[in-house]
This record gives C-alpha cells, structure tokens and sequence, in this order.
C-alpha cells in the first residue's frame, strides 16, 4: 500500500513540479489538456498519508516562539504520525488564486492537501462551481458537531459539503485615541472632516461595501444594482474629496500603529495583536453594523482527502482549537473552544475580539456571495479604488 | 572545426544562435499568447475564446487615458529628475573620483542589494506624516501645516526617481569615464571657457549615456505600479496598477492584455519621437 502510495505521490510531484516551472499566462492560452493527475489520489483509500501539506496565512496558528515549531501541529504528528508540511504563502485571496488557478485549470496538482481562503471573496465559490475542490470526507470528521451553528450554512456551500471553517474575523473601525475623538460610525469616517486624508478603508469589495451599505440603511446580504450604487457613490465622494487616503490590506497597520493614520477600516484581529503596541488603539463595531467573514479550509484536486478530513477533525477538537486561539486572536469556529481556553489563558478567553458577544453578533452582517461573484460590479469596484 | 572552417559565413549565426533562441522562447513566444489573449472575448466563469474583439484595445484606451497619460507623465518626470541628479553625481566619479570610483559606484549600486518592495517600504517610513522629513518641510513652511508627503503625487514620483536611479548614473559614468580628458585641455587650450568646453565636448560625448540611461529609467518607470500602490493615493495610480488588477483582482485576462500592448505601444512611440530627436546614432553611442 505505502509503495503504491509513494509512486503516486511521485508521479503528483512531478505534475505539480512542472506546472510550477511554466508561466502561467502562457499556458492559460492552451487551456485544460491532460486530466492524468488530479483525481488520481482523491480515490477511496482511508490511509492516512505521510505528510500532509497545508497552506495557510502567515501568523495563522500557534507557535512556539523558542523551537518556532507549531505545539499542535507536532501533536498531530504525535497522534497520527502524519508530518505537517505547513507554508505561510497566502497573502491575499487574488493573489493565491492566480497562482493556483493555472495548474487546477490544465487538470494538475497543485502539491496541497489543504488551503485557507476567505469567504468575502468570490474565490471560494468560484473554485468550487469550477470544480476544482474535492468533498469532504464527513466520516472522517464526526467533530463537525463542534462548528458554531451560526457558521454551519452559508450560501455558498450550504452544507459544508466542501469548507470548514479556519478562524472567522470582524470588519469594524479603529481608532487612535491620541489623534481623534472616538470614531464610532461610518459616517463619522467618511464624513468628518476632521478626519480628512487622515482614514483608510479596505480593498475588499465585501468589507467596504457591507459597512458603507450598513450606514446608508441597505443591507448588504441582498446587494441589488441600486443599493449597490449609492454605496459606491458614496465611497466616490469620499474619495474624490480626499477623505480616503488609501484603499490597504493589512498594511493600514503600520500607518495605524504609527499615528500617521486617525482611523481606518480594520479587522478585529490585527488589532487584538497592534494593542499590545499602542494601547491607544482602539476597535468598534461601526453603530450601525459590521461584517463577518470566514477563512475556510479547503481541499484542493488532487489533495488527499482522507488525510486532509482527519486533520480538520482533529482541529475542531476543542482542546486543540483552543491553543491555536490563544495565538491567533481571531474568532473561533469551535464550540467548547472558550471554555478549554479559559483554562490555559482566561484573558483572552474574556477578549470580545475573540469570543465576540451575542450583542456583537447579532450586530454583523455576510455580504451577498451572489454580489462577490457579479463581474460589473467587480469592476466597478476595481475602478473605484485605482483612481 | 573543419564544419566550421569550410562554413565560415555560418559563425556569426551560430554565436547569435543562443541568444536569438532566448529571446524567442522567452519574449516572442510569450508576447504572442499575450496577442493573442487580447484579441479573446468571454469571462473567468465560462472561459474566454478567441473572437478577434478589438474592442479589448478601444475599452482600453477609452475607460483608461487618464491612468496612460499619468503614467508616462510620471514616468518623464521622474527620469528628468534622475538625469538631473544623476549627471552631476557620474561626471564627479568619472573625472574627480580618482582611487575611490569603485566605492562610489558601490554606493550607488548599494541599494540594490535590498528587495525593490522592501525598498519602496522604506520610502514610506521616511516620508511618514510622523516623519523627520515631514516635520522639516512643516517647519520651513513648504507644506502647511497639516500637510502630507505619502499618499501624493510628490511620493509617488520620488519613489519611482530612487528606485530607477542606478540605472540612470551607471550608463552616464560608462559615457564620462571614456571621454579623454585630453580633449578638453585642448579646448581650453583653444581658449573655450569651462562651461564651453563642457557644452562643446563632454556633453556631446556623453550623450550615449543619457540616452541609454533616460530608456533605461522610462520603460520601466512607466509600467512601475509598486510605488504607486504603496506611495500614492488612489488618485496616483497608474496603469501598472490598473492592469494588475485586471489580471490578479477581476481575471479578466483580455483586458489586462490588451492594456499591456497599448501601453507597449505608447512607449515605443515616445521612444521613437526621443530617438528621432537626439539622432539615432547616438543610441549606438
């Protein structure tokens, strides 16, 4: 079995090693050719195999910041004897999915077994009406019980059929309480003009969109041409009158550390980790609602399915969920996972970054998967936030 | 050695051979997918095909001047200052640097050493609203008050005119360095004034490097999109950022292809007007 195993495993390297080789926007041009590897090793086998490689976002998972080992990935090892071969090379979802989509799209390998990508983008749908995800092994998973049941449906994978949950995150404002009163609503943000070239927000459609959809009394669940364009109006008119300095992913975090920005859009996380810096951080809930979403694990063609399953059911253990949260300080997808926490760390147990209440909760939004996916307003989008 | 003996008219093909084959692998092979892909018509979600749709080119051009226009106007801004910077820094090494020229021209290849992101990064510490540079410009009265260098358009050329920079005053030393200083002594001695032995004799002689520096820094300039995403406000983007967008943000290949060729197109044509203006003879030196 191993020796099958291994020559298979082989011959996937081999695909992936030359597909990586390539460049890419040559051979999007001669599109989908041979279909030989992928689905050669999603088949039945229920043996774990000997590494499994996960790709993830960087600071994504506990460390160890003596050995810089990863405690539950070694535990897994321990548990299963299966190596994790763990890379932090997603940086963005566009980004990530540019690389990937050539090889998955000629039929090949792209060398995972697992990959993380956000909700609020189009991608994760997108890979799975391309088909280039594998189903998940739900036997081999009997923790799904675990996920939070507020995470067990989304629309664009109703049953879980294809995702489980990784960590989840808030969209709201920060503020520097040294520079500026606080900042509470988005209209505070886009119309102060205290605040003027002194903001940031985000370059995420779904981020944006949602809390400026949530100020001008629209919802941003069911995004309609004509709600759609007030908001970007909106967004326009803060741009062109030099209110928005600039559209970031993450890097609004130097600027916001460092004073050069009064507030910004931001996600809960990067700030629970940017206040341990500069206590005069601080992270709201725009008042009149934020916006969740939710990094999921992914199971690409050609990935082991079997090995891939066990270790998501070994992370929605809540015992292992739990030390990850301890150093991620997002939102986690386990239930139980707080109260194994609160006995390893309890302040970050009582964080409401972390274990959001249920006012909180009840006061954030999912945007529209269908509005992710609708290309005018992709580029519409696009338009706004290059000038 | 008797083949190539006998054949000898063949040598001059084989030694171009290697590098003809390079090129045409890695440039006409790849330039013609791109052709091709620009021409194509469809989306991510149902896959795009070959239609001939030239409206690719006039969508481009149309919906997107202004970010062409701002990007070669950047682009010329930035080389000029560079050519500004550069000339007197190169002329300085080549006929004033004695035994230290190979340390100064270090010093400028220096900042090649670190990542050009990491580079551009740096730029905005430096230029920071908290800032040293801020704060002195603040103070003597060139910016007001609440005034801001990241996130304009002032950043965003700087950006470009430091990252390019290298490539401007390493050709403009080659130039200077192998101008014979006789020559001039022998215009002095023929009683031109410093300044005109200069005009008269160096800088004619020069004129390869700054041709072959001010190419060297606009191409690439004008296709820059890294500092203006990490310098400029949405208002200086330029159309690097625009087409990487389209191909990384919206998939929408054709588009950012045919971008791709307009903006080739309109660097060859500056480039021809440039080389028709200084005299093509000096692009060979």
């Amino acid at each position: 079995m191993t020796d099958a195993l291994n020559r298979r495993e082989l011959l996937r390297r081999a695909a992936a090693g030359g597909a990586f080789l390539t460049v890419p926007g040559v051979l999007a041009a001669c599109g989908g050719s041979s279909n030989k590897s992928a689905g050669a090793t999603s088949g039945e086998s229920k043996t774990l195999a000997k590494t499994l490689r996960f790709s993830n976002w960087t600071l994504y998972i506990d460390v160890n910041e003596k050995t810089k080992s990863h405690p539950t990935l070694d535990a897994f090892k321990k548990k299963t004897g299966t190596t994790v071969q763990y890379t932090e090379d997603i940086n963005d979802n566009a980004s990530y999915f540019g690389k990937i989509q050539g090889p998955l799209s000629r039929g090949q390998s792209i060398d995972r077994d697992i990959i993380v990508m956000t909700d609020n983008s189009r991608y994760p749908s997108l890979l799975i009406k391309k088909g280039w995800l594998e189903k998940l092994d739900k036997s081999a998973i009997p923790n799904i019980a675990n996920l939070e049941p507020a995470l067990q449906h989304p629309n664009w994978d109703p049953n879980r059929d294809y995702s489980l949950p990784w960590q989840s995150g808030m969209t709201g404002i920060a503020y520097n309480d040294k520079l500026t009163d606080p900042v509470l609503s988005m209209d505070d943000l886009l119309d102060n003009p205290k605040l003027k070239g002194k903001i940031t927000l985000l370059n995420e459609m779904g981020d944006t969109l949602a809390l400026v959809m949530l100020a001008n009394g629209d919802d941003p669940a069911h995004v309609t041409d004509a709600t759609f364009d007030k908001a970007i109006k909106r967004i326009k008119g803060a741009v062109d009158s030099g209110q928005v300095r600039q559209f970031t992913g993450n890097d609004y975090s130097g600027p916001l550390s460092k004073g050069d920005l009064s507030a910004c859009m931001a996600w809960s996380g990067d700030v629970v980790q940017l206040q341990a810096d500069n206590k005069h951080l601080h992270w709201n809930l725009p008042d009149t609602g934020g916006d969740i979403w939710t990094d999921n694990m992914l199971i690409p063609k050609g990935g082991n399915v079997y090995t891939a399953s066990v270790y998501m059911n070994y992370v929605f253990d809540p015992k292992v969920a739990a030390l990850i949260e301890d150093y991620v300080n997002y939102i986690c997808p386990v239930k139980g996972a707080k109260a194994a926490l609160q006995k390893i760390d309890p302040a970050v147990a009582k964080n409401t970054l972390i274990f959001p209440t249920q006012k909180m909760l009840d006061n954030v939004h999912i945007f529209d998967a269908a509005a992710l996916n609708n290309q005018k307003y992709l580029t519409t989008w696009q338009n706004l936030i290059s000038g | 050695m008797g083949f190539l003996h006998r054949h000898r008219n063949l040598t001059p093909y084989l030694l171009l051979g290697p590098g003809l084959l390079y090129l045409a692998i890695f440039f006409v092979v790849p330039l013609g997918f791109l052709a091709y892909q620009s021409l194509e018509s469809g989306n991510f979600d149902v896959g795009y095909s070959f239609t001939w749709a030239w409206g690719n080119y006039w969508d481009a051009i149309q919906n997107y001047r202004g970010h062409f226009i701002r990007s070669l106007e950047y682009a010329g801004i930035a080389t000029i200052l560079a050519l500004v910077f550069a000339y007197p820094l190169a002329y300085w090494i080549a006929f004033r640097g004695g035994r230290w020229k190979n340390l100064l021209l270090l010093f400028i290849v220096a900042p090649f050493f670190v990542t050009y992101l990491i580079r551009t990064l740096a730029w905005e510490t430096i230029l920071a609203d908290q800032g040293p540079v801020v704060s002195v410009l603040r103070d003597v009265g060139i910016l007001g008050h609440d005034g801001r260098l990241l996130a304009t358009s002032t950043a965003v050329v700087a950006g470009i005119t430091y990252n390019f920079f290298p490539f401007m005053a390493l050709p403009l030393y080659v130039s200077l360095e192998q101008i014979d200083e006789r020559l001039i002594e022998a215009a002095q001695d023929l009683y031109a004034s410093k300044w005109k032995a200069f005009l008269r004799i160096t800088l004619p002689l020069s004129l390869p490097g700054v041709v072959a520096g001010t190419l060297l820094t606009f191409i690439p300039a004008a296709g820059d999109f890294i500092n203006a995403q990490l310098l400029g406000s949405p208002q200086n983007h330029m159309i690097g950022n625009v087409i990487q967008s389209k191909f990384l943000e919206l998939t929408d290949y054709p588009a950012a292809a045919a971008m791709s060729f307009v903006l080739m197109a309109a660097i060859l044509l500056m480039v021809a007007i440039y080389a028709r203006a200084v005299g093509t003879e000096k692009l060979t030196g």
